[in-house]
């Protein structure tokens, strides 16, 4: 539950801002979650805060604590705040929120967390900047506020018709205690929430006048590059920066201990010097790390006992007594990121201050870096949150602040552009990890499964507890389908290569995971794919929910035309419930999708047009891995550099994307990475049905062209 | 280095710089004209295109040595009734996520506009295929050329009016 507090209004910060906002007021609150907290940990202290600011001038701006990549939440945590304030939709600002723990920890912009952290705080926090302001208006008018409303900027008193401007309350109510009685509206009552907004951040996105990070720039401003080792976990061992410096524009080459720096003038004289720098590295332990090896190590792990993630019933005996087993192994390569805005992080060091301009999205993330880096207190380092070029989980505030502070702590005073390249982002990237699974199940008499037992090997990237990485087996060591026995079992493979969260986490190698056994199991059972899921979702509503309303709205009782097959897979994922059903064709030996239809359960909808923007996006990314998507590596070295080796959907093979959404009144739960899972089986899936090709391995290119 | 003049956004322009350096950094890093994206370097993903006499070329393969005496319109001085017509569809489809790509969208979509009043899909599928975007806006891309092709012929039938 969260705790309400009233407090009183700190005179200094409330000053501070009214030079901002030319006069106002602000309002804070603590009631943002703790992403982090465990549980017995006492909740953060109260502390004022500042979400909403109210100038003389009329002008609300709403202060926005998650950064925004592409996600919409700009826009849709504009809305929640803007729906109780009862303010004017249409001359509302927004800001990004500086780094403050008031703001949540780590003010990030992960786990499809954005509206599920925001609904409660951010309505409760617009609702009592509304009752404030009533308060002040019912004060001056000397009557009781239940007379009034609010509407548009405006306190209305209701028998008189009289009425007072925010910005004429703004001061009176920054001096009231903040009401501990929220009053919250009744949904029937809202004018944003569940109506499709335009986003508030697309005109500067239009025009180029949105700065992202590596827009930024600062007077004196000089432009850095990174030499890292060619094979990860290298060691340099010397280099020549002769020629390097010889090439006009340049201006230093420095060894930094994640490579050799080039500085110069410009990015281009940064990237011309690094292209003659002479290097010699120690490949270290990794020098044969090859991705045939990767394969047969992952494959070996999964023959053998690993630690148990889920136990129930009987399994293992189950598995082996029923009637029939079956069994099979599925296996996803490694995945780059590959945001189009690639990485990059301005820093200007001083012998007392450290400032980071920089897309991210963990900003909390980048503060803690930039201490550590600088060595400077926590109030001597800034970050600025700008606009992203896309995140997916490749912008989480570490690696390339820390570069670009290494090289600004070399250059005192002058502000420093570290821009990674397209290949280094591709080169650089910490990985979504390679994995195999193997599951075997136990069918009884009739053909329906009774025991689910599985086994698999994926390097940990988010961590081991008691020696199992919860990401690396999310969806596997707690399936929504009913089975009598359940066992599951997780091999961490030791491969050191750089791993990291991608777009639906764990999710996005699992789902293609169950989702392909349990069709193949449907198949063991003589059942039609749909059927036989509503039979094992039984007792799960919401599941059957999404998977009743993509077959209804695919037409899966219906023929297709000639050459046309459909496949679907479901998934439960950041607390919210995605059925898909591709249609797709098979020509000379490549798939083409031509419609996706996709139903979504992520309960109370705040934006219907930013949740399909995000289906159809985290479509796009799923199906781009689904077909092409690889990382591989021979020799120790990556072998993709660029677009045109792992190239992502264009144009030409985008399919039809329909989504519809579940009425609900449950609260809010996640959409940014929600569409992501279920793609890659429900295309396999649908090849499946064309060919009586059961793809057990990723991505589906290369396993239609062997 | 080398001092070449052309014409950027309609006003003369002259510059000296290495030769080699592209067209891209130029814009970016000495002009300080950041609308225009780097997304690979090497012309695979669109996010640099820019105009040069009116067609889309990727800036970050163009060498300024060959852009002397050329007509350069980026993102910023987009101004043609047809360029305005996209961004305004570009708006009311909502197209934009991370936005990072949509520069290089626009100038594609206009320069597809500008010589074809009224594309299929098939047209605007070649002529957006050039242009990479990882948030999957392609769907939302096409409605907003359609649009824009709307707008551009409401406009000629209006007599140009933007």
């Amino acid at each position: 539950m969260n705790t309400v507090l009233p407090f009183k209004i700190d005179r200094r910060r409330f000053l501070k801002a009214s030079t901002i906002t030319a006069g106002g007021f602000m309002l804070g609150t603590a009631w943002l979650p703790d992403l982090l907290a465990q549980p017995g940990r006492p909740a953060a202290p109260l502390r004022p805060d500042a979400f909403i600011h109210i100038g003389t001038d009329d002008v609300v701006t709403l202060i926005i604590n998650k950064p925004e990549v592409g996600q919409g939440t700009e826009t849709s945590v504009a809305m929640l705040l803007a729906e109780e304030l009862e303010c004017d939709w249409s001359k509302v600002r927004t800001e990004f929120a500086p780094i403050d723990a008031a703001y949540g920890a780590m003010q990030g912009s992960v786990g499809s967390s954005g509206i599920r952290t925001s609904f409660d705080p951010m309505r409760r926090t617009g609702a009592a900047a509304r009752m404030m302001l009533i308060q002040a208006a019912a004060t001056q008018w000397g009557i009781d506020p239940v007379r009034c409303r609010a509407e548009n900027s405006m306190v209305i008193d209701t028998e008189t018709n009289n009425s007072l401007s925010y910005g004429s309350l703004a001061e009176a109510a920054a001096l009231l205690e903040v009401p501990s009685d929220i009053v919250l509206k009744d949904p029937s009552q809202y004018r944003l929430l569940g109506k499709p907004m335009l986003r508030r951040d697309a005109p500067a996105k239009i025009n180029g006048t949105a700065t992202y990070g590596i827009d930024m720039n600062l007077p004196g401003m000089v432009y850095a590059v990174v030499a890292r080792t060619p094979v990860p976990g290298g060691t340099l061992l010397s280099f020549d920066a002769t020629a390097s410096k010889a090439v006009p524009g340049v201006r230093d080459v420095f060894e930094i201990p994640q490579g050799v720096v080039v500085v110069a003038d410009n990015t281009w004289a940064a990237i011309s010097g690094r292209r003659v720098l002479e290097m010699q590295w120690d490949a270290g332990e990794n020098a044969t790390l090859s991705s045939v090896g990767i394969s047969q190590r992952l494959a070996e792990l999964v023959a053998q006992p690993g630690v148990v993630a889920l136990d129930e019933g009987d399994a293992n005996a189950a598995a082996s007594n029923t009637a029939k087993t079956f069994e099979a192994t599925y296996e996803v390569p490694y995945l780059a990121h590959a945001p189009m805005e690639p990485q990059n992080s301005v820093a200007l060091v001083t012998t007392d201050s450290c400032e980071i301009w920089t897309g991210t999205q963990m900003p909390g993330v980048a503060h803690l870096t930039a201490i550590q880096t600088s060595g400077l207190q926590p109030a001597q380092v800034k970050i600025n949150t700008l606009y992203s070029g896309g995140g997916f989980g490749s912008r989480g505030g570490g690696p390339v602040v820390a570069e670009s502070i290494e090289v600004a702590n070399k250059m005192l005073g002058t502000p420093v552009k570290l821009v990674w390249s397209r290949e280094d982002d591709m080169l650089y990237d910490r990985y979504r990890p390679a994995s195999v699974v193997h599951f075997k199940a136990g069918i009884d008499a009739t053909g329906m499964p009774v025991a689910w037992t599985g086994r698999v090997s994926c390097s940990s990237f988010a961590g081991l507890r008691d020696g199992i990485d919860r990401e690396a087996v999310a969806g596997l060591a707690e399936i929504p389908y009913e089975f009598a026995h359940k066992h599951f079992e997780y091999q961490e493979p030791g491969i050191k290569v750089a791993t990291n969260y991608w777009r639906s986490v764990g999710h996005s190698q699992n789902t293609f995971f169950t989702e392909s056994f349990i069709d193949e199991l449907a198949g063991q059972a003589n059942k039609d794919p749909v059927a036989f899921r509503r039979e094992l979702l039984a007792n799960q509503p919401r599941m059957l929910g999404v998977l009743n309303l993509a077959a209804e709205k695919a037409g899966w009782d219906t023929p297709l035309p000639a050459g046309r097959f459909r496949g679907i897979a479901v998934v439960n994922c950041f607390g919210s419930y995605n059925a898909q059903v591709a249609e797709i064709s098979l020509e000379q030996g490549e798939v083409r999708v031509h419609r996706v239809i996709c139903a979504i359960d992520c309960g109370t909808v705040v934006n219907p047009a930013g949740v399909i923007q995000q289906a159809q996006s985290a479509i796009v990314y799923g199906l781009s891995a689904a077909l092409r998507g690889s990382i591989t590596f021979e020799n120790g070295r990556v072998q993709q550099t660029n677009f045109h080796q792992y190239e992502p959907l264009r144009m030409k093979e985008m399919p039809v994307v329909e989504v519809h959404m579940v009425a609900s009144n449950d609260v809010p739960t996640g959409i940014g990475e929600i569409a992501t899972p279920a793609i890659a089986p429900a295309v396999t899936n649908a090849i499946f049905s064309a060919t009586g090709n059961r793809i057990r391995k990723l991505p589906i290119s290369l396993a239609l062209a062997t | 280095m080398a001092v070449i003049s052309f014409t950027l956004n309609g006003q003369t322009q002259t510059v000296d710089a290495v030769p080699d350096m592209p067209l891209l950094w130029l814009l970016r890093d000495t002009l300080a004209l950041t609308g225009t994206k780097y997304g690979c370097g090497i012309a695979q993903c669109g996010a640099c295109t820019v105009h040069m006499d009116g067609a889309p070329v990727r800036s970050c393969v163009i060498p300024i040595a060959g852009i002397a005496g050329k007509n350069i319109t980026t993102i910023e001085g987009l101004s043609s009734p047809v360029g305005q017509s996209v961004q305004r569809a570009w708006l009311e489809s909502d197209v934009p996520q991370c936005g990072y790509c949509q520069s290089g969208q626009i100038m594609s979509a206009t320069a597809l506009l500008a010589q074809k009043s009224q594309p299929t899909d098939a047209e605007i599928d070649s002529a957006m295929n050039g242009n990479i975007c990882r948030c999957g806006t392609y769907q939302a891309i096409r409605e907003a050329i359609h649009r824009a092709a709307d707008y551009v012929a409401t406009n000629e039938k209006d007599g140009g009016v933007a």
